[in-house]
């Protein structure tokens, strides 16, 4: 059970508070799934890190028989080319992890901004941005980013850019949400009264209260972003070949090969839900321990 | 109401025009010369000067004067129902788009079918036994089917019975009208590869929403009252437990066109969303202005039918 200091929010001035990260991690053991993917997301990063070292062979040299099914040699078999794909799966969590995680960050941070902005000053910003949003979110579907992704050509900054996009709409409307709500409490005019700045009152005793559902976004996005990017590679949009990744290592042409090398369609398809299943279990673990008025909400 | 609907309306408007102008000007920036795309890199310097003549790819963008530049021009016509003409095919847009969309339609109805018949009853289930097996056995299947991507999902849906069965779906496209059963063969396949992660994420969204309502007081007060549980359950909990469902629903009919995208490319099925990508990548500036400009009408229309709907299904609430 909780305490009653946790209760009302006091954790700082409990006696020596353990550091959050201890506590998230004692607070996930309840979360057996979450346990998982927390040991899934570790193993994920170990392998996209240490993965010149890890992987066999390199991504891209094509000395071996073409199409050769899975055998001891090449645990997931060859491609079209030669390559070994388990060698090409290993290394594709690079590129994968590096443009996932950094358009959910960049993402939640502008939609942060964006989010407060439009909540806190209001007014004429609050329209502006507003009305802005609506545009972006009247887009149906992925066709925006497809859109985007032909204006700048296939490369990994602009998977980053489409994907920092499809990221901010939705996020920096539930936070100006929260920060609609939050700006009517006392503790603003009590900061107002002694003096402070709006700017310092929005960064120092605002933001603060939305922490904790900024982690929440940051975990619902990243899975959402690393589909939405395999999506876009898998389209032929995101990363080019002969680049590594998952989602681009089933598209295209390689689609021909798959009747006789279904191997080469498996692998890669397995990472990407492997991915997304241990960000989606330790995201939902991650929900129900820092925002409990969430618990069992979607997504 | 009807003032509230009238301002709904009118406020859709600009916000339609702006997105209009968005997909103007990035595809204008998209870069290649739409005249050497459809004339081939071997077209004289004359015949590519005709053809943009001919498609008016010469007038200036904007224009105060008529024909009011290649927007206006565009624009205008939309509105009378002219979508203009696909520079591939030089038939005119709507027609492309009207042969094309039976398909798109029958994917969303499919997979909507699909979707809601098991997801509903699961997730009601799940919620009123929570933490039973049947709960832990949906809750699990949910986030794995939340985290397979549709792509690859479709992918081994044409793989598997292909190696297996040593089947695949029917080539060709048949109406449902002419052979129902060459049809469903086709459709069947696709709409449930489009279901799946829907699927999973209803089944989390009754479930909690139908947990919150079983916290409410007058569900205490039918079960006191000396109310079978069943009745509880159908008369008293569902009636406002299932009303989330109906802005998912509402939210997912108007992002039609651009989930349609991924899988009408893997079954290679001709409907609206992959003639939209091949429009894309084809720089067709006509024919991607007009389908983005229809879908951002459906997607805003649906937001603001799913908001009017609320007041149907609870009327507790109120616009002013």
């Amino acid at each position: 059970m909780t305490s009653d200091a946790e209760a009302i929010g006091v954790w700082a001035e409990r006696p020596a508070a353990r550091p959050a990260a201890i506590q998230f991690l004692r607070a996930l053991r309840r979360h057996p799934l979450g346990m998982f993917g927390l040991v899934g997301v570790v193993v994920l990063l170990v392998m996209a890190v240490f993965a010149p070292w890890i992987a066999p062979h390199s991504a891209s040299s094509q000395d071996f028989a073409l199409l050769d099914g899975p055998s001891w040699a090449h645990p997931f078999g060859t491609d079209r080319l030669g390559r070994d794909i388990l060698s090409r799966v290993i290394h594709a969590s690079r590129v994968e992890l590096t443009v996932s995680l950094t358009s959910v960050f960049v993402g939640v941070a502008l939609a942060t901004v964006m989010g407060m902005v439009s909540g806190y000053v209001g007014g004429r910003a609050d329209t502006v941005i507003q009305r802005f949003a609506d545009m972006w979110l009247a887009f149906p579907g992925l066709i925006l980013l497809i859109i985007i992704s032909a204006v700048l050509g296939p490369s990994p900054r602009t998977l980053i850019i489409a994907l920092v996009i499809g990221a901010i709409p939705g996020n920096q409307r539930i936070i100006r949400g929260a920060v609609l709500s939050e700006k009517n409490n006392v503790y603003v005019d009590a900061a107002r009264v002694i003096g402070c700045s709006e700017v310092r009152i929005m960064f120092r005793h605002v933001f603060p209260q939305i922490v904790a559902l900024t982690i929440v976004i940051i975990s619902i996005a990243i899975p959402y972003i690393a589909l939405l990017g395999a999506a876009l590679s898998f389209l032929g949009l995101g990363l080019p070949p002969p680049t590594p990744s998952w989602g681009g290592d089933l598209s295209g042409d390689a689609r021909e090969y798959f009747q006789d090398a279904p191997w080469m369609a498996v692998f890669p398809g397995a990472a990407i839900s492997l991915t997304v299943l241990s960000f989606n279990m330790l995201g939902d673990a991650m929900r129900d321990i820092f925002d409990p008025r969430l618990r069992g909400s979607v997504r | 109401m009807t003032k509230y609907i009238i301002r709904r309306l009118v406020y859709l408007v600009p916000v339609v025009i702006g997105v209009s102008l968005i997909t103007f000007l990035l595809m204008r920036v998209v870069p290649g010369d739409v005249a050497v795309v459809a004339l081939g890199t071997n077209a004289t310097e004359e015949s590519l000067a005709e053809f943009r003549h001919a498609y008016g790819l010469d007038e200036p963008l904007f224009d105060y004067r008529p024909p009011f530049g290649q927007y206006g021009d565009w624009i205008g016509g939309f509105f009378t129902g002219d979508f203009g003409k696909s520079y591939f095919s030089r038939t005119p847009v709507r027609d492309e788009l009207a042969h094309r969309l039976p398909v798109t339609l029958q994917l969303a109805i499919m997979s909507l079918f699909i979707t809601l018949v098991p997801a509903i009853p699961a997730g009601v289930i799940a919620a009123v036994r929570p933490n039973s097996l049947i709960d832990l056995v949906t809750r699990t299947a949910a986030v794995f089917g939340l985290s397979i991507p549709v792509f690859w999902l479709g992918t081994l849906f044409i793989l598997l019975p292909a190696i297996w069965f040593n089947w695949t779906p029917p080539f060709g496209r048949v109406s449902f009208f002419d052979d129902p059963v060459k049809n469903l063969q086709q459709f069947t396949l696709p709409a449930l590869a489009m279901s799946i992660p829907s699927m999973a994420g209803i089944v989390r969204l009754v479930r909690s929403s139908v947990l919150e309502v079983l916290r409410q007081d007058y569900v205490r007060t039918a079960r006191s009252k000396g109310l079978r549980e069943t009745i509880v359950i159908w008369r008293h909990v569902l009636k406002n437990g299932l009303i989330p469902v109906v802005t998912v629903v509402g939210m997912a009919l108007g992002a039609l066109l651009g989930g349609a995208v991924i899988i009408e490319s893997i079954f290679a099925l001709p409907g609206v969303g992959l003639f939209g990508l091949q429009a894309i990548m084809g720089r067709d500036y006509l024919a991607v202005q007009s389908l983005v400009m229809l879908g951002a009408f459906l997607v805003v229309i649906m937001n603001l039918v799913t908001d009017i709907s609320y007041v149907w299904f609870d009327p507790r609430i109120r616009y002013t």
